[in-house]
């Protein structure tokens, strides 16, 4: 089975229809059972991290996607997804994330354009089967005025240019967590989706 | 690099694509599932689609629409036309668009700015702006107009777009009344002078009457993305062709 996290918030609605695109039956619920028993999980964004943070505290949840990280489960996290995986972000002063990945959720600099809004290459830092049948440089769309900067350049699996080299994805054993969003990215992005469920192990 | 983004525009009326020159003499013009994903296959960047009925029965299609389109259609999708409410926008983004835009409503009430950022984000609150030049005035001088563009307001266009993104805009979408559906090109000072003056993305609309048009909005203009309805409806140019002559003139595009 695959969980859809449903915090009160995200566009699960364009998630759940990148997968149903691709064959999937994906289930999105708020359920921590749900989303324990499940062979892959993912974990999408939208919206402001402190919100998220705050929604998933409210719910359980974060103690959920912890767990799911630490028995090294298939988790994609997309977007503020992955915001609030670090330990602390700048959005709305300083706020405390989910402490996973240790590191801070910076504002982007001024003088861009912010939000970082439109696509934009990811440069592929490491070979992984996600990015399987994706060209090195592609481009995926991106929308954030945050960005993360993990402490160990390790889980750096990707980098995307704006003005600072930011991590596009990051990815820590079965974590995958992309700042872009694969399901407004075309069919690379659907690519990547499709290449995160077979890694999981996940009939389509 | 960040890529200029190229952006169809599709008017919708009681759920069927629109074409025509002016309000009374409009065309039925097909399915806007069809379109949207003959625009997406082309490379479209991201689709705006327009409710130029702007009435409550054409919210109920418009939601039925953008729910079709978005299972077939994976690239950002904005809504617009005649929403008035935090509720009209929910109303989109469930259906599964990514994006509202709004007009008149802003003007009339900027806390619906503030409040669908608060609710949705920044990124789901695109505020258009209908900008007419002020003939008569010794600096360039533009007012706002609301209504489709029917009435014309006292104010200042420019004031409005940095009030707007104060609000919790997360980006613009600026369209000249006086080029729109002329074909002879984007008003470029309008657009470089707003591009300026806020910190967010500009979408430039009105006036697209070839691709040299795209490029000297993007250029001159210094807009984030350029918006055309009638140059890729009428199949002028695809938009394979107009991002091929982007990048071919040294502009960032997706190809």
């Amino acid at each position: 089975m695959i969980a859809i996290i449903d915090y009160g918030a995200g566009n699960l609605r364009s998630v759940t229809n990148a997968l149903v695109k691709l064959g999937y039956q994906p289930k999105v619920t708020s359920e921590a059972s749900d989303v324990l028993n499940a062979n892959a999980v993912i974990f999408p964004g939208v919206g402001a991290a402190p919100d998220t943070v705050r929604n998933l505290r409210k719910s359980g949840l974060d103690d959920v996607i912890r767990q799911v990280i630490r028995e090294n489960r298939p988790l994609l996290a997309i977007c503020v997804g992955m915001q609030v995986l670090l330990s602390v972000t700048e959005e709305y002063g300083l706020n405390e994330c989910l402490g996973v990945i240790p590191g801070v959720v910076k504002r982007l600099p001024s003088g861009l354009k912010v939000p970082h809004m439109g696509w934009n290459q990811v440069k592929q830092v490491t070979n992984h089967p996600i990015f399987n049948g994706i060209a090195d440089g592609s481009n995926f769309y991106f929308v954030h005025s945050y960005y993360a900067e993990p402490d160990d350049a390790r889980v750096v699996a990707g980098t995307t240019e704006y003005s600072v080299p930011l991590c596009s994805v990051l990815i820590k054993d079965s974590l995958i967590a992309t700042q872009f969003h694969p399901e407004k990215s075309g069919e690379l992005g659907l690519r990547m989706y499709d290449n995160f469920l077979k890694m999981a192990g996940v009939e389509g | 690099m960040l890529t200029k983004r190229i952006i169809p525009c599709l008017d919708v009326i009681g759920g069927r694509v629109v074409k025509g020159t002016s309000f009374t003499e409009l065309r039925d013009a097909g399915d806007p599932v069809e379109q949207a994903a003959f625009y997406y296959q082309q490379g479209a960047d991201e689709l705006v689609f327009l409710d130029i009925g702007a009435t409550p029965e054409g919210r109920d299609t418009m939601a039925d629409v953008v729910e079709g389109v978005s299972e077939q259609v994976f690239i950002p999708l904005t809504v617009g036309g005649g929403l008035r409410s935090i509720d009209d926008m929910r109303r989109m983004l469930e259906a599964g668009a990514d994006k509202t835009s709004i007009n008149t409503a802003a003007v009339i009430n900027h806390k619906i700015i503030t409040e669908g950022a608060k609710r949705f984000g920044s990124q789901c609150i695109v505020v258009a702006i209908d900008a007419r030049r002020v003939d008569d005035s010794p600096e360039p001088k533009w007012v706002v107009c609301t209504h489709g563009g029917r009435e014309p307001t006292e104010i200042d266009a420019i004031e409005w777009a940095k009030q707007a993104v104060d609000c919790g805009a997360g980006e613009i979408l600026l369209t000249s009344w006086d080029e729109d559906g002329q074909q002879t090109g984007y008003d470029l000072e309008l657009t470089r002078t707003i591009s300026e003056a806020v910190t967010v993305p500009v979408i430039a609309s009105g006036g697209a009457g070839n691709l040299e048009h795209l490029y000297e909005a993007l250029v001159t203009g210094k807009a984030d993305a350029v918006l055309a309805a009638s140059i890729f409806h009428y199949r002028t140019y695809s938009i394979r062709e107009a991002k091929e002559y982007l990048a071919e003139r040294g502009i960032p595009i997706r190809l």
